[in-house]
């Protein structure tokens, strides 16, 4: 059947970075960070491919993917905003924080803004905590994010 | 598993499953209990009678501890834990109803009732239902939270409820209902553990957890989920809930009683309301399933009450004249007169019946005694010729008794499993299961099989070899592996010196040594690696406990004898035989093979495995039946027919068998058939044999009567009537009125009764009784004075016939070939949601699992020939052709297609050939050379033979 499938390519490729990861102990999560790395998001498409390497059913290669937040199922936007949830930033006006983010851009959480620039997603401790409010986007971390400094962010990320 | 302690009649649920271990002693409540190391507290309780709440444990999955309602609190122990979870200790003092942990079980129920539907009194589930139950027995008064989110609300605030998911009614039997759910988990850790599917998983966390079928487009239909309903029975809700108890209401009482279609011969409990079932649930203490059922007997049996049922009895003169509905009487009397007037003209010998492997026991033996006895002759054959005669002729000669020679608990201790032209998953798919749970701890499995069935690798599961063997090659195949562990010395010596001749095996020793039968050799021939082969053997010979299990793949071969007796071969010279774990087992495929069998069906012997030339044994009969028996072996199916081409063979009552659509080579049938003065049918729907009857005698269900059936483990299962019989009669009664209305002054009126003439003239059955199977639930022969209480192995202490005896097994290549016209072997075989020719499970919503035959066919084939993916295709061979849809798999190797048999459209026996195998002539239904091509729809044939059918299937009722 494989032959006919016009997801072949896909396929091949998702076999490839599952034998690359064949030696590790538990290698489902590992396998999962690095298709969503090179493909963006971990579409229903990759699910059987992983299965089917790893000897694994679909609903379990669902259930995990389902489980963790840091997997998304849908593409991401060109940069992804992260706002500390956790208790120290909480304490420091997060929340508000994060309602003014959703405002500005539309969304709720895990959503991407119209023009495909900014994902705004939550996130559990940036190892901030003395400077809260804790925001991160793509790989950079800010602390003492106000109104003001969030906004600079956004417009940076095109949004 | 602790049957010393439950009864066999006591299913309450324990909680966790049973352990083995030695003995612990400890206090619960008071009271001093004491039970195997490794018991839960929960179980240890519940065996005292002392039942602690719980909602995510059942007995048939392990713990998981995740409700934390079964809390009790333990003497020198901090906190509160789970029950369920923690092991019973020496001295242990426990305490499940203090008022520290009724509080927290209060807290926990209010937590779950706040998310969940008040609406049990119009729930499917009312009176049936754990959550209720345990509401009721922590005394839930009142629920103070104020659920702000919950998954039951459609909507809420006005809006729409973004957490409320729809009833998913995709699967036909049963429903999921998200807003029921308390996500116990049991549904997953249920088709994880016990059926070995892995279809289920819990998507989400936390508060947005739920339970999923597949992925997350996937419903239940679309998932790799089987229908074998373990999840609807570990759910404690209605959320995963039967749609016949949604429409019926619940049951009010349960029959014990056993599954109709397969050779594993589970056993159910027929939930009843009035005479209705309302739903079949597996027996938990059931010895062939262990509490597990697979989608045809847990679902599929709506047959019984289909439109298509015929109730009353018909005739004709003529098979060109249309049925008229008679009185019983009127028909019995008709066939009585056609059967004697043949007689009169043709002789004695012109007539003869064939038996059912689907009827029971006592039934099978009322019909070889009606001919025996009755007709006079020995002309009585059953269709078990079509699929297991090898096995019996094969292992009768190698050890001595015509039968498998373990119990399926067995495999709980296998090491190594050969399965060798078997589909368990599909055939046999509560084996399967057991199977891969044994697979799942750590056992090894290797496959020969020209087919890459599921067991090769499906989650979970990976056999460590596979050998795609082409079609017709078994033999080969078997020597090269016997010759790998006779020339590398990996044979068990001292169990051969022990328990066989050891000359015998030095002359077997020297002939499979010879390098023709090396797997280099034979690499060309049968197409496997011969690196596999050697791995396989070497696996098999020293991998611990080995067990063999095959089936139709090894039988239905011109070489069908001889590959059974070189898999008895390779069992002996390992030393796998007479304990538990190893063995030889043929997976039998329909219910009731092994009765059949042994009932005495065969032209050549009589119940028991005895030469019809036996004197003594006539003997036997004759003095209780007061006849003179035919000393002369008689007709076989296939002699019948001929002998009906001939003129010289004219009637033939047959119960409860479609030889039209099962026996190969269906042209000759029809000829024979069409050739016959009396054709006698007696089944529950016209089927295809029924085209060319005189006679139509109404069959009964399982449902409607009493008997046993032996499954494949020799195991004997009563079968209880649930409902009269809708016909009128059970079918043992009609084979009585037949043989009474021809002079036999029959008197029985209870199946026990044959049972006990069973018991006193066969020596395997003569401790066999109801009250013995009353009281042990089953047996498995032979019971007698030897072995009181059955034989679960078999050759424990050496083997029946004496010493065991290698046979020299010559390959020698069917007569079936490819060429240049037909290039491909063509090789069938079965699917889980069909059985047989599908005369029941058509009649079923398991139809969506499979509308039609299909044709597997290799990729490389299909482009070569212009194919695609669901074209007709034209089937030919040298007898014939028919026409199905391509179905394009790698599943198949280059140069062999496949397809299944159970849609008589399809007619796939049209183009098998009548080649047989040489001792016992099984028909060779796995190898024949065919063409394929694109064609644009069914053949001529097809055509006018549904023509033909539909003609011969009018019937004029009877006049009110
Ligand atoms: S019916 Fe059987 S296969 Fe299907 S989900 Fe339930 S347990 Fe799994
Ligand atoms: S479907 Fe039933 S068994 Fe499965 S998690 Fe929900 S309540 Fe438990
Ligand atoms: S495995 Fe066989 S005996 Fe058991 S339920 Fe299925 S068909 Fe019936
Ligand atoms: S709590 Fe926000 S960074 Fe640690
Ligand atoms: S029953 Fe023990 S934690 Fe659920």
């Amino acid at each position: 059947m494989r032959a006919l499938d016009p997801e072949a390519g896909l396929a091949d490729r998702i076999s490839e970075i599952c034998a690359d990861h064949a030696h590790l102990e538990g290698p489902l999560l590992p396998i999962l960070h690095a298709v969503q790395d090179e493909l963006g998001s971990l579409s229903e498409a990759v699910i059987a491919p992983i299965a089917e390497a790893l000897n694994i059913s679909r609903a379990e290669v669902h259930g995990v993917i389902s489980f963790y937040h840091d997997f998304r199922t849908e593409p991401a936007g060109r940069h992804i905003l992260k706002i500390c949830r956790a208790e120290a930033c909480q304490a420091m006006g997060a929340t508000a924080l994060a309602e003014t983010a959703k405002a500005r851009l539309g969304v709720d959480w895990h959503g991407t803004t119209g023009n495909g620039a900014v994902t705004l997603e939550p996130v559990y401790c940036l190892g901030l905590c003395a400077c809260g409010p804790a925001a991160m986007v793509d790989d950079r971390v800010v602390g003492r994010v106000d109104a003001g400094r969030l906004e600079d962010l956004l417009v940076e990320a095109g949004a | 598993m602790k049957d010393f302690i439950i009864p066999w009649t006591d299913d309450r649920d324990l909680g966790t499953p049973a352990k083995a271990g030695p003995p612990v002693t400890l206090t619960i409540d008071g009271f001093e209990v004491t039970v195997p190391e490794g018991t839960s507290v929960m179980r240890a309780s519940a065996l005292a009678g002392i039942e602690v709440p719980k909602l995510c444990a059942t007995d048939n999955v392990e713990a998981f501890g995740s409700c934390r309602l079964c809390v009790v609190e333990i003497e020198g122990r901090r906190g509160t834990p789970a029950s369920c979870t923690t092991p019973v200790s020496p001295g242990m003092v426990v305490h499940t109803h203090s008022d520290k942990v009724r509080k927290i079980r209060k807290g926990v129920m209010e937590l779950y009732i706040s998310d969940h539907p008040l609406d049990c009194l119009t729930c499917a589930a009312n009176g049936d239902c754990e959550l209720q139950d345990m509401a009721g027995a922590v005394g839930l008064r009142d629920v103070r939270y104020e659920g702000t989110e919950n998954h039951f609300a459609v909507r809420q605030n006005g809006e729409a409820n973004p957490r409320y998911v729809p009833k998913d009614e995709s699967n036909p039997y049963f429903t999921y209902d998200p807003a029921k759910c308390i996500v116990c988990s049991r549904c997953v850790r249920a088709c994880e553990e016990v059926q070995g599917t892995f279809a289920l998983t819990i998507e989400g966390s936390g508060f947005d957890s739920r339970v999923s079928f597949g992925a997350r487009s996937d419903d239940a239909l679309a998932s790799d989920c089987v229908s074998c309903g373990a999840c609807v029975q570990a759910c404690p809700t209605a959320t995963l809930q039967e749609k016949s108890v949604i429409e019926l209401g619940t049951p009010e009482r349960s029959v014990i009683t056993t599954c109709a279609y397969c050779g594993v011969g589970c056993s159910f409990k027929a939930e009843m309301r009035g005479d209705t079932v309302v739903r079949m649930t597996p027996y938990k203490h059931g010895k062939a399933n262990r509490g597990h059922s697979c989608v045809k007997g847990r679902f599929a049996w709506g047959y019984a009450s289909h439109r298509d049922r015929i109730l009353n009895p018909m005739i004709r003169d003529s098979i060109d004249q249309p049925w008229r509905e008679v009185s019983w009487d009127e028909a019995i009397g008709f066939a009585a007169g056609r059967l004697q007037d043949i007689q009169a003209k043709y002789g004695k010998r012109a007539i003869g019946g064939i038996t059912s492997s689907r009827c029971t026991n006592e039934e099978t033996f009322l019909v070889q005694k009606m001919i025996r006895a009755v007709f006079g002759n020995n002309n009585t054959d059953t269709c078990a010729r079509v699929c297991h005669s090898p096995t019996g002729y094969g292992l009768k000669t190698t050890f001595g008794t015509s039968a498998g020679t373990q119990d399926f608990d067995s495999v709980e201790q296998t090491d190594v499993v050969i399965v060798i032209g078997a589909n368990p998953t599909d055939g046999h798919p509560v084996f399967a299961s057991r199977l891969k749970k044994r697979l799942r701890a750590g056992a090894k499995l290797i496959v020969i099989d020209p087919r890459r069935i599921d067991l090769v690798k499906s989650p979970h599961i990976k056999a460590a070899h596979h050998l795609p063997l082409r079609p017709g090659t078994n033999v080969a195949v078997m020597s090269a592996i016997a010759h790998v562990v006779v020339t590398e010395g990996l044979f068990d010596e001292a169990f051969i010196r022990d328990r066989c001749d050891w000359d015998e095996f030095q002359d077997y020793a020297t002939f499979i040594s010879d390098p023709r039968h090396s797997p280099e050799a034979t690499e060309m021939l049968t197409g496997v690696p011969a690196d596999e082969v050697r791995g396989a053997a070497r696996l098999f010979a020293t991998g611990g406990n080995g067990a063999i299990h095959y089936g139709l793949g090894v039988t239905e071969h011109s070489q069908g004898s001889t590959t059974v007796m070189s898999i008895a071969n390779l069992a002996m010279m390992t030393g796998n035989i007479g304990r538990p774990g190893v063995g030889v087992n043929p997976l039998r495929g329909q219910n009731n093979v092994q009765g059949s069998c042994d009932m005495g069906s065969f032209p050549h012997e009589l119940p028991g495995y005895r030469h019809v030339s036996d004197d003594a044994t006539r003997a036997i009969f004759d003095d209780l039946w007061g006849v003179t028996l035919d000393s002369e072996p008689g007709l076989r199916i296939p002699n019948m027919l001929d002998g009906a081409v001939d003129g010289t063979f004219k009637g033939i009552y047959v119960q409860g068998e479609d030889i039209l659509q099962s026996d190969p080579d269906t042209h000759h049938v029809a000829a024979g058939l069409a050739a016959m003065d009396c054709v006698i049918v007696h089944d529950l729907f016209l089927n295809e044999t029924a085209n060319y009857a005189h006679v139509f005698l109404p069959g009964s269900t399982f449902l409607e009567k009493d008997g046993t059936f032996t499954n494949a483990e020799r195991r004997i299962n009563r079968v209880r009537k649930v409902m009269q019989p809708r016909n009128g009669y059970a079918d043992w009664e009609v084979t009585m009125l037949l043989a009474n209305a021809m002079g036999a002054g029959w008197t029985y009126t209870h199946p026990s009764q044959v049972m006990d003439e069973i018991a006193a003239t066969t020596p395997s059955f003569a401790n066999v009784s109801y009250e013995l199977l009353e009281e042990r639930g089953s047996v498995q022969w032979p019971c007698n004075e030897a072995h009181p209480d059955g034989s679960p192995i078999m050759h424990v202490d050496g083997f029946v016939r004496g010493k065991g005896q290698f046979i020299v097994t010559e390959y020698i290549p069917t007569d079936e070939r490819t060429g240049p016209r037909f290039p491909l072997l063509l090789t069938t075989g079965r699917i889980l949601s069909q059985y047989n020719v599908g005369a029941q499970t058509r009649r079923t919503a398991n139809v969506v699992w499979h509308e039609e035959d299909v044709l597997e066919i290799h990729p490389q084939d299909a482009e070569n020939r212009g194919i695609k993916q669901g074209d007709w295709v034209k089937l030919a061979s040298r007898t014939g052709e028919t026409s199905l849809r391509a179905e394009i798999t790698d599943r198949v190797s280059p140069g062999v297609v496949y397809t299944t048999f159970h849609h008589p459209d399809t007619q796939a026996n049209v183009i098998t050939t009548d080649y047989s195998d040489w001792a016992t002539n099984c028909p060779e239904y796995k190898v024949t050379a065919v063409q394929i091509g694109l064609s644009n729809g069914p053949t001529r044939w097809q055509e006018e033979y549904s023509d033909q059918a539909a003609r011969s299937r009018r019937i004029i009722p009877a006049a009110e």
